[in-house]
Parts: structure tokens; C-alpha cells; sequence
């Protein structure tokens, strides 16, 4: 009997403090939310929001930054999506279990735990120097899309998983080749689930710092860019400058703060929408 | 037959685009530790191997004698790493193991993607955070000049690594034959106990990769410890030591050296050194992670 009430309140303590941790890491996130939330919103305006620094960046607003995040993000798909959703298309509907196929799975679950900064030496290298691009949104969108790749590829190849075999099947009984049946039976079916994970991928290479430092992000650019060979201001970078590398920077403080909160809602606003897709997905399935 | 042919012709046209985007991922990988070495073997013309990883000082811009001894960031990194784990793993797993055993399931449902919110997060906000709301709190728990040092690092980064322990960690607690639970629950033990002897030493590999896992973010990650660790170049003592890491001291110096100088090549040396270091934590954690996998099917 005496041990029975132990042993309860031994498990009841323990789950308090399991049931702590998680409180735990909820607290963390709310906190940063909050504070993000509360003195980036004090800095907000449609000043902020679409005008370009002014004053040695102690006023105006981030609007170049939003542009070249936005350009850099857009290039980095127009790598990582395709090439990952072929590559995708080949593990799941063409590989065999060979050796091979374990070989490009070791090297892409290897390629997603290299590094960011490591990215930016390869860009550096590569696109920067052997290629010729120079600094600019080429390069540093590139850059991005590496890195990214092996995050769309899985992304990818979980939605490819979710089309039941029949469909593959019924077009192959019905005398379609290989590649008609993926492209009228499977691929309509997991395109969607495919960009949802794509989506993911890229709100998290937006966020991204170290892979542009030295593949075209600029410090401070007082015009637009105009071609994809230009530098370019980017959100997470400006962030930085203004949190570390100002001269003034206790008080360029709330415009540091008002990026912070643009730079997360934007990357949160992605994540969301992925979410929202692949909740309906699911419904619409059922 | 001629179209047969052609219809053919195309297929297998078509399966060589596909596979060669497959093969791409091997390429990159090969690519990227190929141009680090040929990138960082200059450096070692000039600087004695043993030199490099064992001396302390690094100092690549001294007037007299340039020194590139990188021991002082090697011991930066594991130490805000080892600093990172100590607090990520146990309240990681913690978390994990509320959310497969305790937590109902509708909780789950919803805690999950908050937690991978977490992740979301870009880590250049993570360290300006560390700037402005943990740097202060550590000056004023412990009465020192200022908080940017090796504890707000490791504070920061085990934030940034517990979505990967929890949640590689839940997956591994998750694919327990429901058996073995259910046996030690009928034997009398209680749910705690369960868990604690059953469950979690039946995942523990799984639990371990995802430690490792986490534990590879924390030594690659730049731009929060870059920010939040205050990047002095001595060799740290305690946590409370300003400390730079191999990552933040690339990220501080690619932009300002000349290029094709010992420096530049050294820099590439350190990138090297990375990514050797990282590779060999997440071979690890895979070897595990799939020797668990095929045990399981």
C-alpha cells in the first residue's frame, strides 16, 4: 500500500517537471514573441515599411531591404524547387534500394547538417569567383538554393510517399509509360504537398545570414537593384548591421527592433501559410 | 515501330534528367569539401598543420609575425556547444517525452508546430535577442560589465537546437512497439516508471541521434553566436569569458581580408575544419538513427 502512494506521487512530481520543460520552452517562445512584438510594433509605420534608410541609416525606413530579400528568395527557388522536386521524382518513383540511392540519401540528409556559413565559403568560391557573378543576387541566391535544396528534396519526396501505388498502377495497366503515369497520376496528386514543404524551405533561406554576408549582400545601398548582377540590401543582414555595427546603436535600437519583428512575420507568415495548405490538404483528402 | 522506339528513346531521356538531379546532391556535397580543400591547402604551405590546430594565438594581421593558431576557437566552439547541450538535452527530452506519454493527444496536435515555430525563428533574430534580452539578464544575474559571452551563446543555442532533440526524439519515442509499454504497465510498474525504464532506454539511440543532431547545429551555427558571444580572440576560461567561435571569426574576417593572402586561405582552412567537424556528428547521428530504423522493421 505504502509503496503504491509513492509510486504515485513519484509519477506525479515527474510529470510536473516534464510538463515544466515544455512550459519551459512555450515561455521562451512567447517571450520572444512578445518582445519582438511590443517594441518592433512601436517602430512600424508606412514610412518604415516603403521608404529606404535615411540619415546614415538612423531614420527612414527598410523598403530596399524587403525588395532584395524578396529577389534573393525568389531566385533561390527558381533553384531549389525544381532541382529538388526532380530529384524527389527520381528517389521516389525511379531509384531502386541500390547502393547508389543510399549513397545521394546519406549525402543529402549530410547536406542539410553542413554549415550555413560553410555555404557562404562554397558561394564565395563557386558563383563569386569561377562563375563570374560577382557579388550580387545571382550569387547569393544561388547560394541560398543549395542550401536549401536538400530541404525541398525531402520536402518533396514525403509528399511523393502520400500517392497511394494504385494510382501509379492504373496507368501502367492502361499501357502509359513510366513517365505518363507520374505525370498525369502521381504529380497532380503531390504537387500541392510538395510546395507546402517548399514553402518551409524557403521562409527558413530568407532568414538566412551568413550564406549572403560575402556573396552580394551590401551594407547600405541608397537605390534599388536593378539586375540580377547588382548587391542588394536583405533583411536579416540589415538586422545585423543595425544591431552590432551601427554607430549609434542604442539608438537606431527600435528601428533594429522594427526589423526584427518585419524580418520574423514575414518568415512566420510563410511557415503559416504552409501550415494553413496542407491542413486543408489533408481535409480535402478525407 | 519507329514511334516505339522514339516513345522509348524519350523515357529514358526523361529518367536521365531525373537522376541526374538526384546524383546533384552527391556532387554539391563532394563539391563543397573538394573547393574547401583546394581552397585551404596554400594555407598550409605556410602554416605548419600542427601549428594550426594546436596554438592558441590568432593573430593573421600582426605587423611582426602573423599567427594563425586556431585552438583558442576550437575550444570557443565546443565549449558554447557542451554549454548548449547540458541545457537542451535534458529539457529537450523532457519535452519529448511530455508530448508521446503524457500529453493528450490533441494537445500534441497543437504544441507540435509551436514548437516547430521555434525553429522558424532566423538566427539572426535569435542573437539580437541575446543582444538586447539575455545579454542584460546575465550582466545582472552574475554583476559583470556586460553579458555578451560564452553562457549567452550556449543559452541561445540550445533555444535554436531544441526543436530538432524534441522533436527526432518524440518521432524515436513514438516508434516503441506499443508492446513494450504495455507489458511493463501490466507487470504493475506505473506510467513514470515505464517511461523512464522502458520506453525511453528502448529509444535511446533514436534519442541520442537527435542530440547529435542538435549538437551539429549548435557547431555550425554563426550569426547568434557571432552576435550574442562578444567574439574576444583569447583563450576562454569559464563561461563568463567573451569567447569566438570558428564560425563567427569566418564570418568576421571573409570581408575584410584580401583575397588569395595566407589569410584568406586560412579562413578557408577553418571552413575545412567546420565542416569536417560537422560531418563526422551527423555521420554519427545517422549511422545510429538507421541501425535503429532497420532493427525496428
Amino acid at each position: 500500500m505504502k509503496t503504491s502512494t509513492r509510486k504515485k506521487i513519484v509519477q506525479t512530481v515527474a510529470f510536473i517537471v516534464l510538463r515544466g520543460c515544455l512550459y519551459l520552452v512555450l515561455a521562451v517562445l512567447l517571450l520572444f514573441l512578445y518582445d519582438i512584438g511590443k517594441k518592433g510594433g512601436g517602430a512600424i509605420s508606412w514610412e518604415f515599411l516603403s521608404q529606404a534608410p535615411r540619415k546614415g541609416m538612423t531614420a527612414g525606413g527598410i523598403f530596399p531591404a524587403i525588395v532584395g530579400t524578396f529577389l534573393v528568395t525568389v531566385t533561390t527557388a527558381l533553384l531549389a524547387v525544381p532541382l529538388g522536386m526532380s530529384a524527389a521524382i527520381y528517389l521516389n518513383e525511379y531509384a531502386r534500394q541500390a547502393r547508389l540511392t543510399r549513397l545521394i540519401r546519406l549525402a543529402i540528409r549530410n547536406l542539410s547538417g553542413v554549415p550555413s556559413i560553410v555555404y557562404g565559403l562554397f558561394g564565395v568560391i563557386l558563383f563569386v569567383n569561377i562563375m563570374r557573378f560577382g557579388t550580387s543576387i545571382l550569387s547569393a541566391g544561388l547560394t541560398l538554393g543549395l542550401m536549401t535544396l536538400p530541404w525541398t528534396i525531402t520536402a518533396s519526396e514525403e509528399a511523393l510517399k502520400t500517392v497511394p501505388n494504385s494510382y501509379r498502377e492504373g496507368a501502367l495497366a492502361l499501357g502509359a509509360t513510366k513517365w505518363q503515369s507520374i505525370r498525369t497520376n502521381v504529380l497532380p496528386y503531390a504537387v500541392p504537398g510538395m510546395l507546402t514543404g517548399t514553402v518551409l524551405g524557403l521562409a527558413r533561406a530568407a532568414g538566412e545570414t551568413a550564406p549572403i554576408l560575402f556573396t552580394g549582400a551590401a551594407f547600405f545601398l541608397p537605390y534599388l537593384p536593378k539586375s540580377l548582377g547588382d548587391q542588394f540590401m536583405a533583411l536579416p543582414y540589415h538586422l545585423y548591421i543595425m544591431a552590432t555595427q551601427h554607430h549609434q546603436i542604442q539608438q537606431v535600437r527600435p528601428l533594429a527592433y522594427g526589423t526584427a519583428l518585419v524580418l520574423v512575420a514575414m518568415v512566420l507568415g510563410m511557415n503559416m501559410a504552409a501550415f494553413v495548405i496542407r491542413f486543408r490538404l489533408r481535409r480535402k483528402r478525407r | 515501330m519507329h514511334k516505339i522506339r522514339l516513345a522509348r528513346f524519350k523515357e529514358s531521356a526523361i529518367r536521365a534528367f531525373f537522376f541526374s538531379s538526384g546524383v546533384l546532391a552527391v556532387l554539391i556535397l563532394i563539391g563543397i569539401f573538394a573547393t574547401l580543400l583546394y581552397t585551404a591547402i596554400p594555407a598550409f604551405k605556410e602554416i605548419p598543420l600542427s601549428e594550426f590546430l594546436l596554438k592558441k594565438t590568432w593573430d593573421p594581421t600582426s605587423p611582426e609575425k602573423a599567427q594563425y593558431g586556431i585552438l583558442s576557437m576550437i575550444v570557443s566552439t565546443l565549449m558554447v556547444t557542451v554549454g548548449a547541450l547540458a541545457l537542451a538535452v535534458p529539457i529537450g527530452i523532457g519535452v519529448a517525452a511530455y508530448l508521446s506519454d503524457v500529453a493528450h493527444w490533441r494537445v500534441r496536435e497543437i504544441i507540435k508546430p509551436i514548437v516547430e515555430m521555434l525553429a522558424g525563428i532566423p538566427s539572426v533574430v535569435v542573437g539580437f535577442l541575446g543582444i538586447v534580452l539575455f545579454g542584460p539578464a546575465i550582466a545582472k544575474i552574475f554583476r559583470i560589465g556586460n553579458g555578451l559571452n560564452a553562457l549567452n551563446g550556449s543559452v541561445l543555442l540550445a533555444i535554436m537546437s531544441l526543436p530538432t532533440i524534441i522533436s527526432i526524439s518524440e518521432d524515436s519515442l513514438n516508434a516503441v512497439p506499443p508492446a513494450y509499454g504495455e507489458a511493463s504497465l501490466a507487470l504493475g510498474a506505473s506510467r513514470w516508471q515505464t517511461l523512464i525504464r522502458v520506453r525511453i532506454p528502448a529509444a535511446l539511440s533514436g534519442i541520442i541521434a537527435a542530440c547529435m543532431l542538435g549538437m551539429g547545429r549548435a557547431i555550425g551555427e554563426t550569426m547568434t553566436v557571432l552576435m550574442a558571444t562578444g567574439n574576444a580572440r583569447s583563450f576562454p576560461h569559464g563561461f563568463l569569458d567573451s569567447v569566438r567561435t570558428m564560425t563567427a571569426d569566418v564570418a568576421i574576417e571573409l570581408g575584410e581580408v584580401p583575397y588569395y593572402t595566407t589569410h584568406y586561405y586560412a579562413l578557408f582552412a577553418i571552413g575545412l575544419v567546420l565542416f569536417i567537424m560537422t560531418f563526422v556528428v551527423n555521420i554519427g547521428a545517422d549511422l545510429i538513427l538507421h541501425k535503429y530504423q532497420e532493427r525496428e522493421l
